[in-house]
């Protein structure tokens, strides 16, 4: 059984709102391109608000990042490397891999985000709107996804990649458990944005009912089995006592979906979605916090 | 002394001549200008240091041993009770955790084949505190940046021996080029091996845990007592890289499968603004 000696990096709040704002921005991200290919003309409003949506989400990341740095105007060093010279980039440190995928997510997101305006009726981006709409676009946002799912995920690998308990403990399961967790918080929170349209179709919102279930079925079992590493491991303990009362987060944000089926307006179609992401964010305090006690 | 050779240096820390007198600890300060944390009382033993921080860079542990009579303590002194005390330190390890992570490069390997964090360069991200299995690494708010062990870089580049070796009144921390510490531990241990010390042990002076560390110590008792992983568990923070991103990569695809099945059927059935 692994015995670890390793300290807390003591990584609190600004890292669980990086991580939770991230998750969003990178999943709205493939969401939104999953609509815009797979989805019917009926549906790409929605997509227009992910892409919208993912791009807020992202503006705060860099800044939660920087704030929690000793010297957060050093920023920068993440990306150059001021002793050698050149650029800083080390592909086996998650930490060093994320910055850069941080930095090219921005541009695709912040593209994206654009051409959802123009599309939306900005007269003056219709331009990108339209290129975004055709193939080289398409190209552009399945790129971005790919950079999105990188974002959503690699927080967890991030932890895994360490010597701490819990954390390394789960290696393999974290970074999947994170993705799945964003792709479900990122279903909800469109579906929070789009049940109450009164341009809505019906039949958008039960796709996105339809996607954040499948998504939050795929998120529970990567629960399980991030629990199952962490017994395995002899160190679930640290994940239990005062942390049950987020456990009953994760739980509720979990079932959520399943029980708002069809709700379009009112408490349900609002609650829903809302204890949904607040499950997310459980999620990850359980295991940043979990992981350094 | 003479100016050091750009040849591999270390510690060789015996922890079986090691007196608990905390001579190390104090000489590090006052060299390294560390102004130590404020006095709490950790209920530990003699330890009124507790840990291995921004500013404690040795930290002499105080375990205490009460044998069960039948002599499997491993010391002539089995049926009392016995201390077993170690001047812990950096390890500077061959396989550095500190340094796989660190995103900025500010912790470097230097010509003394030690493991060096440079101030002006971290950025304060704390992924090497993570990182480091012996829980070196310590977080300064004033500097904003993390601290350990230099092993005395700026003596050792103008040819004196780290400030804790020279303090040290047992000798129980030698400093000196690596190999001639090898050859030293590999005598010291035979000798206690002849005087009956079934428990004596080297950690760190061949390569079972990260390669090696320079900083290698002589233990009266196995590594997890005094917080050292054994080399079963001396493992990189890299072992997670291709199991997580794989991980990862395979929840992707599924995650794919589950929105293409959701959002598929709206384009099949033709539905229309
Ligand atoms: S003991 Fe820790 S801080 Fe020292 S070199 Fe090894 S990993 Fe780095
Ligand atoms: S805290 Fe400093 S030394 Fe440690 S990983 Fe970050 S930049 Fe590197």
């Amino acid at each position: 059984m692994p015995e670890h000696f390793a300290v807390a990096p003591n990584w609190e709040w600004w890292i669980l709102a990086y991580f939770f704002f991230g998750g969003i921005a990178g999943g709205t991200y493939a969401i939104g391109t999953l609509i815009r290919l797979f989805g019917a003309p009926a549906d790409q409003g929605a997509a227009r608000t992910a892409f919208l949506v993912s791009f807020i989400a992202l503006i705060p990341c860099p800044i939660f990042l920087s704030v929690d740095l000793g010297q957060p105007v050093r920023f920068w060093h993440m990306l150059v490397d001021t002793s050698a010279g050149g650029p800083s980039f080390k592909y086996w440190s998650p930490m060093s891999v994320g910055s850069w995928a941080l930095l090219l997510f921005g541009v695709f997101s912040f593209v994206s985000f654009l051409g959802a305006l123009g599309q939306s009726g900005t007269s003056a981006l219709s331009g990108v709107g339209r290129w975004l709409a055709g193939a080289a676009g398409a190209a552009w946002s399945v790129i971005g996804s790919g950079l999105g799912f990188f974002i959503a995920g690699y927080t967890g690998v991030l932890l895994a990649v360490s010597n701490e308990g819990v954390w390394s403990d789960a290696g393999w399961v974290l970074g999947g458990m994170f993705l799945a967790s964003a792709l479900s918080g990122s279903a909800a929170l469109l579906l929070l944005l789009w049940r109450g349209r009164h341009d809505a179709q019906a039949g958008t919102v039960t796709r996105l009912e339809i996607a954040d279930r499948n998504f939050v079925i795929l998120e529970a079992i990567l629960i399980l089995l991030f629990l199952a590493s962490v017994a395995a491991a002899g160190t679930i303990g640290k994940l239990l006592g005062a942390l049950l009362v987020l456990w009953l987060l994760v739980l509720i944000g979990l079932a959520a979906p399943f029980t708002a089926r069809g709700a379009r307006m009112g408490a349900p179609a609002v609650a829903s979605p809302l204890l949904a992401l607040l499950g997310v964010l459980a999620l990850r305090a359980l295991v940043i916090f979990g992981g350094q006690l | 002394m003479a100016a050091l050779q750009e040849r591999p240096v270390g510690f060789f820390t015996d922890t079986s001549i090691c007196i608990g007198c905390k001579a190390c600890e104090v000489a590090c300060k006052e060299w390294n200008q560390l102004e130590g944390n404020a006095p709490h009382f950790t209920a530990d033993s003699f330890d009124n240091t507790g840990q291995l921080d921004a500013q404690n860079w040795r930290h002499v542990q105080f375990i205490e041993k009460i044998p069960d009579n039948k002599g499997t303590i491993g010391t002539p002194i089995a049926g009392g009770q016995a201390w077993l005390m170690m001047s812990d330190v950096c390890k500077h390890c061959q396989q550095a955790s500190c340094l796989e992570v660190c995103p900025t490069n500010a912790i470097v390997r230097t010509e003394f084949d030690t493991v060096f964090i440079q101030q002006d360069v971290c950025n304060g991200c704390r992924d090497c505190i993570a990182a480091c299995p012996y829980g070196v690494i310590g977080f300064n708010e004033k500097t904003g940046t993390v601290h350990k062990c230099t092993m005395c870089y700026d003596r050792l580049q103008n040819g004196l021996q780290p400030a804790c070796a020279k303090a040290c009144p047992t000798e129980s921390i030698k400093f000196g080029y690596l190999d001639d510490l090898h050859a030293a531990a590999d005598t010291r241990l035979a000798t206690l091996q002849k005087q009956g010390f079934a428990q004596a042990q080297l950690y760190g002076r061949d390569t079972s845990a990260y390669g090696g560390l320079n900083a290698f110590f002589l233990l009266m008792d196995k590594p997890e007592t005094f917080g050292l992983p054994n080399a079963a568990n001396a493992t990189l923070p890299s072992r997670n890289n291709v199991p997580g991103y794989l991980g990862g990569a395979v929840t992707a695809v599924l995650g794919l499968l589950a929105g293409v099945l959701a959002f598929r059927s709206s384009r099949m059935s033709g539905e229309q603004r």
